[in-house]
C-alpha cells in the first residue's frame, strides 16, 4: 500500500517537475510547482516527518510560490513566446543534465547497505522531537537566522524602493 | 521501502532541476528550478532522517527553507528592479560584465 502511494507520488511528481521545466507560460510553470511541493509534502508524510510536511506546505507552497506568483503578475511579462536558446545548446544541456542523472544513480550502484533503523523513526519527525534538537544543538542558528532575516528583509526595501532620481531618468538604458 | 527509491527520486529531481536552469532563458523560471533543486535535497534529508532515526536531518531542512526564503525575497526583488530597467526578465540580456 506504501508503496502504491510513493510510486503514484513519485509519478506525478516528476511529471509535475517536467512540466515546471517545460510550460511555455510562467504562470503555469509555478502553478505545477506548487503540485509538486504538494506532492513531495506528501512523500514527507510517509517518511513520518509530519512538522517538515506541514512546514513545506505553509513556506514553501503558501509563502515563497506565492512571492513567486505575486512577482509574475507584477511584471505584467507580456505572452509572447519567450525566445529560446539555440538547438545546439538545448541538446547539449539535455544531455549533461542527463549524464548528471545517470552519474548520479550509477553511484548509488555497491553502495554499503545500512540496515534500517527504523524503530525509533517513528517518533522523529514529531515538533516535540524537532523542537527540542533545535532550542539545544542548533540555538545559535536557530537565532542567526533571524539576522539574516532582517538583513533579507533590508536588503530587499533597499533594492524595491524607488529613488527620486531614477523615475526622472533611468539609472541605465541598455 | 528501501533508501534507494528516495535517493532515486531525489536525484531526477535534481536532475529535472539542473535542466531548468540552464535550458530556459525567463529569470523567474530559473529561480523556480533553483528552488526545485533545493526540494530535491530536502527530501534526501529527510529520507535519510527517518531511515537513520536521527532528527538532525529535517532540523537541517528547516534551516534550508529558512535561507530558500531569503534567497526568493532577494533574487525576486533584485529582478523586479532588473525589469524595470531593461523591461524584461531574459537572461541574455544580462551580459553586461562580459562586455
Amino acid at each position: 500500500m506504501e508503496l502504491i502511494f510513493f510510486f503514484v507520488m513519485a509519478v506525478l511528481s516528476v511529471l509535475t517537475a517536467l512540466a515546471v521545466v517545460f510550460s511555455k507560460s510562467p504562470v503555469h510553470s509555478v502553478l505545477s510547482l506548487i503540485a509538486t511541493f504538494f506532492l513531495l509534502s506528501g512523500q514527507y508524510v510517509l517518511l513520518n516527518a509530519q512538522f517538515v510536511a506541514i512546514v513545506n506546505l505553509i513556506v514553501y507552497a503558501g509563502a515563497i510560490m506565492v512571492l513567486f506568483l505575486f512577482v509574475l503578475m507584477l511584471l505584467n511579462l507580456k505572452d509572447e513566446a519567450e525566445p529560446q536558446k539555440s538547438n545546439l545548446v538545448r541538446i547539449s544541456v539535455t544531455l549533461s543534465a542527463g549524464m548528471l542523472l545517470l552519474t548520479l544513480v550509477g553511484s548509488l550502484r555497491g553502495a554499503i547497505q545500512l540496515p534500517p533503523s527504523l524503530a525509533s523513526s517513528a517518533t522523529v519527525g514529531l515538533v516535540e522531537n524537532l523542537g527540542k534538537i533545535l532550542f539545544t544543538d542548533f540555538v545559535v542558528p536557530f537565532e542567526i537566522a533571524s539576522i539574516l532575516f532582517i538583513a533579507a528583509m533590508v536588503g530587499a526595501v533597499l533594492i524595491g524602493k524607488r529613488n527620486k532620481a531614477q523615475d526622472t531618468e533611468p539609472l541605465t538604458t541598455f | 521501502m528501501p533508501i534507494e527509491y528516495y535517493l532515486i527520486l531525489s536525484s531526477v529531481l535534481f536532475s529535472i532541476g539542473v535542466l531548468g536552469v540552464m535550458i530556459r532563458r525567463n529569470a523567474i523560471v530559473v529561480l523556480m528550478c533553483i528552488e526545485l533543486m533545493l526540494n530535491a535535497i530536502n527530501l534526501l534529508l529527510v529520507a535519510f532522517s527517518t531511515y537513520l532515526g536521527d532528527g538532525h536531518g529535517q532540523v537541517f531542512v528547516f534551516f534550508i527553507m529558512v535561507v530558500a526564503a531569503a534567497e526568493a525575497t532577494i533574487g525576486l526583488s533584485i529582478l523586479v528592479l532588473i525589469y524595470r530597467n531593461t523591461k524584461g526578465v531574459d537572461i541574455h540580456q544580462l551580459d553586461h560584465l562580459k562586455h
